[in-house]
């Protein structure tokens, strides 16, 4: 058996509580509140306590999906990405940088938020970049 | 965003959530704090507990307003004439801080003219707040020594969202609460690093650390270090993405980690655009309402199975640690962002005429090296400070820089702060013969915005499973409509049914739906107009009627 407490931060509001990930061999079990952390002094909201719930999800999606003849179809991770390469390089020579945007998210770290604006404006060359909570 | 940064220099949240506790007077408007953000209304309520004078303005009977010393229920979308009422009643009657405004500001003359007509009588017939409360609550917020506005969407979320910021950043540099601990203007973000994205440069107009897009010299600087860049003209927000998409400009959508079909206004609308597009991938955790329009979806991780960093709505940047591995074939998002960048800049198929160059990262830590390189406000920001425990409040602008718990102390980001006078316009779409009740929106407790994620944990599930609408008894009654009856909504983009909440949270007039559930998804009611400036949808207030379902 393999018990483990991870410190991170909460992923449901902008007040960046601190919590512990509960590791049970491999995977989250529970959650617990960090005493030393400024905004969570050891407390969290009921969101928070449930941080952890959704990770383990039968709905998780865990393969590439490619929409074949209007049904998703599950693809390696090669296939996907070539793919995706190939249309947004056709896109590219065909309507220029501007026809393509991209969405990135207040759900996702601040490196990837990073790399994404990135990739749209060095790899596309475009400016077209956006979250969608501006709120 | 916009607001702050035309007022004061820079659009975050200018103090630090721990400092509320210290405030002598909080003025709380938009933000349903008990429920959205729960640790930040704890703060609030200590306040309070240590003699604080709390006022809330908001038109729903909200939980926090249990505790306030004065709750004004303002029509929605009067947001402008209250604010400009207070600044009236404080000028009249000279409490205004003089010495701030002559030695840290500039355009209070244009101000004072334009909050001239402001009486508190007359905003009582725009707004309906009494006229004597207005005065009451002016007197409060000018007369304390500290005081602090909180807001959040309920402010940002309407046509007029930046001249309702704008309109707090008047009121606090009026009474000169800015630059000081347990003050300033604060923004309550939604999501959780919705602060980070924007840090980051996820915006149109700019690159990371809000340097602007079209400014040459920023331009050469990000060349530099990437090898090539986008031009000077400002790309699309969201909202515009989506229209070009419906009419043909934009061919290709890449969606990382989010769900623009349930989160944007006016949904059948978002719909009908994503289906013409030629090239829509969605990365992400879950099969979204977005995910199953594309022509491609990635598998991502949750927070548990990367390492990274958010940014909390007071500027503190905080580590996020991988506590296990990734599920299935599914992949961090920056690993597949750079999997993606190599393919398409290896030499067989460039499409750009510079070398590729940077992505190659073997950590997280190492794209914020590279951040840090690049963006001022998190220079002195490194995985090895974060992991020493420092708590880091941007700007950070050097290694042995110990962050900023407040913004513009002595002076502001922009020099001078500067007032903006405002008038008040009425919102895009008002309640008339045909549908003549005001909607609108936001969050609960227990649901966090398009809910993939909470939806599907049992516990938070089960507190609210089903989407409700609350209306006032005298409106339930006109209409029939007994408690828990199951209704129907409808605006001129839409309808749903949901249940009937019969409550006193809501004035007669208004009805209030949460936007959490993609069954009965508010945002096929509410209406597209957008901001101006800031390119906010207005979700806060549409027209709507609702019906029973015989
Ligand atoms: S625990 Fe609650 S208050 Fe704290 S960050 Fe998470 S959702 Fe926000």
């Amino acid at each position: 058996m393999d018990y483990r407490n991870v410190l991170t931060t909460c992923i449901y509001c902008g007040a960046g509580c601190s919590l512990y990930l509960q590791v049970l061999d491999g995977k989250v079990v529970g959650v617990l509140p960090a005493k030393q952390h400024p905004i969570s002094e050891g407390r969290l909201c009921i969101k928070g306590w449930n941080a952890h719930a959704f990770i383990h999800h039968e709905d998780r999606l865990t393969r590439p999906l490619i929409r074949d003849n209007g049904a998703f179809r599950e693809a390696s991770w090669d296939e996907a990405l070539t793919l995706i390469a190939d249309r947004l390089r056709e896109v590219r020579a065909t309507h220029g940088p501007d026809a393509i945007g991209f969405l990135t998210s207040a759900k996702c770290t601040n490196e990837e938020n990073y790399l994404l604006q990135k990739f749209a404006r060095v790899v596309i060359g475009t400016n077209n970049v956006d979250h969608c909570a501006r709120l | 965003m916009a607001g702050l940064a035309a007022a004061f220099g820079s659009g975050a949240m200018t103090n630090s959530i721990p400092e509320l506790e210290e405030a002598d007077c909080i003025l709380v408007t938009g933000s349903n704090t008990t429920e959205a953000h729960p640790l930040v209304a704890t703060r609030i309520l200590r306040a309070v507990e240590k003699g604080a004078r709390l006022i809330v303005v908001d038109p729903r009977d909200i939980q926090i307003a249990r505790f306030a010393t004065l709750h004004l229920r303002q029509r929605p979308g009067s947001d402008v004439a209250w604010l400009n009422g207070m600044m009236n009643v404080i000028i009249n009657e000279g409490l205004e801080d003089k010495e701030f405004i002559a030695g840290r500001t500039e355009g209070f003359e244009e101000l004072k003219a334009a909050v001239a007509e402001y009486t508190p009588e007359r905003v009582e017939t725009i707004t309906g707040i009494p006229a004597d409360e207005l005065r009451q609550t002016a007197r409060i917020y000018a007369g304390a020594e500290s005081a602090a506005i909180v807001y959040a969407m309920g402010i940002t979320q309407h046509t007029t969202g930046v001249d309702n910021v704008l309109s707090c950043a008047n009121l606090a540099m009026l009474t000169g609460n800015v630059g000081r601990p347990s003050t300033g203007v604060n923004p309550l973000r939604g999501q959780n690093n919705v602060q980070g994205a924007c840090d980051m440069g996820a915006l149109p107009n700019v690159y990371p650390g809000y340097q602007s897009v079209a400014s040459p010299e920023i331009r050469q600087k990000f060349e530099r270090a990437w090898g090539s860049t986008s031009d000077l003209k400002a790309g699309l927000t969201v909202t515009e993405m989506i229209d070009a998409a419906g009419d043909g400009r934009l061919r290709a959508l890449y969606v990382m980690a989010e769900n623009p079909m349930l989160s944007d206004p006016d949904i059948n609308h978002a719909r009908e655009c994503l289906k013409q597009i030629d090239f829509l991938v969605v990365q992400d955790v879950f099969l979204s309402e977005t995910a199953e329009l594309a022509h491609v979806v990635l598998p991502g991780v949750s927070f548990a199975e990367k390492d990274g960093t958010f940014t909390a709505t007071d500027r503190r940047v905080q580590l996020v640690r991988k506590a296990i591995e990734p599920l299935g074939e599914a992949r961090p998002d920056w690993e597949i962002i750079c999997d993606l960048a190599k393919q398409l800049t290896d030499h067989a198929s460039r499409i750009t005429h510079h070398a590729p160059r940077g992505w190659d990262y073997s950590h997280p830590s190492e794209i914020m090296a590279e951040i840090a390189a690049l963006t001022p406000i998190y220079g002195g920001i490194s995985y090895e400070r974060l992991e020493a425990g420092e708590a880091l409040q941007w700007p950070v602008p050097s290694p042995d820089h110990p962050g900023t718990p407040y913004l513009h102390k002595g002076q502001f980001s922009r020099g001078k702060g500067r007032f903006h006078a405002v008038s008040f316009k009425e919102p895009a779409e008002l309640p008339d013969e045909e549908f003549p009740l005001m909607l609108t929106t936001g969050r609960i407790m227990f649901h966090f915005h398009t809910g993939t994620m909470t939806r599907r944990s049992e516990k938070l599930e089960q507190e609210v499973s089903e989407a409700y609408v609350e209306i006032s008894a005298q409106d339930a009654n006109a209409l029939g409509i007994g408690k828990s009856e199951r209704v129907r909504i409808v605006s001129r983009r839409g309808e749903i049914e949901a249940r009937a909440w019969v409550t006193r949270r809501v004035p007669p007039g208004v009805v209030f739906i949460p936007f959490h559930f993609a069954e009965a998804a508010a945002n096929a009611l509410t209406h597209a107009a957008l901001d101006p400036v800031a390119k906010i949808p207005e979700y806060k207030v549409c027209a709507i009627r609702v019906e029973r379902i015989a």
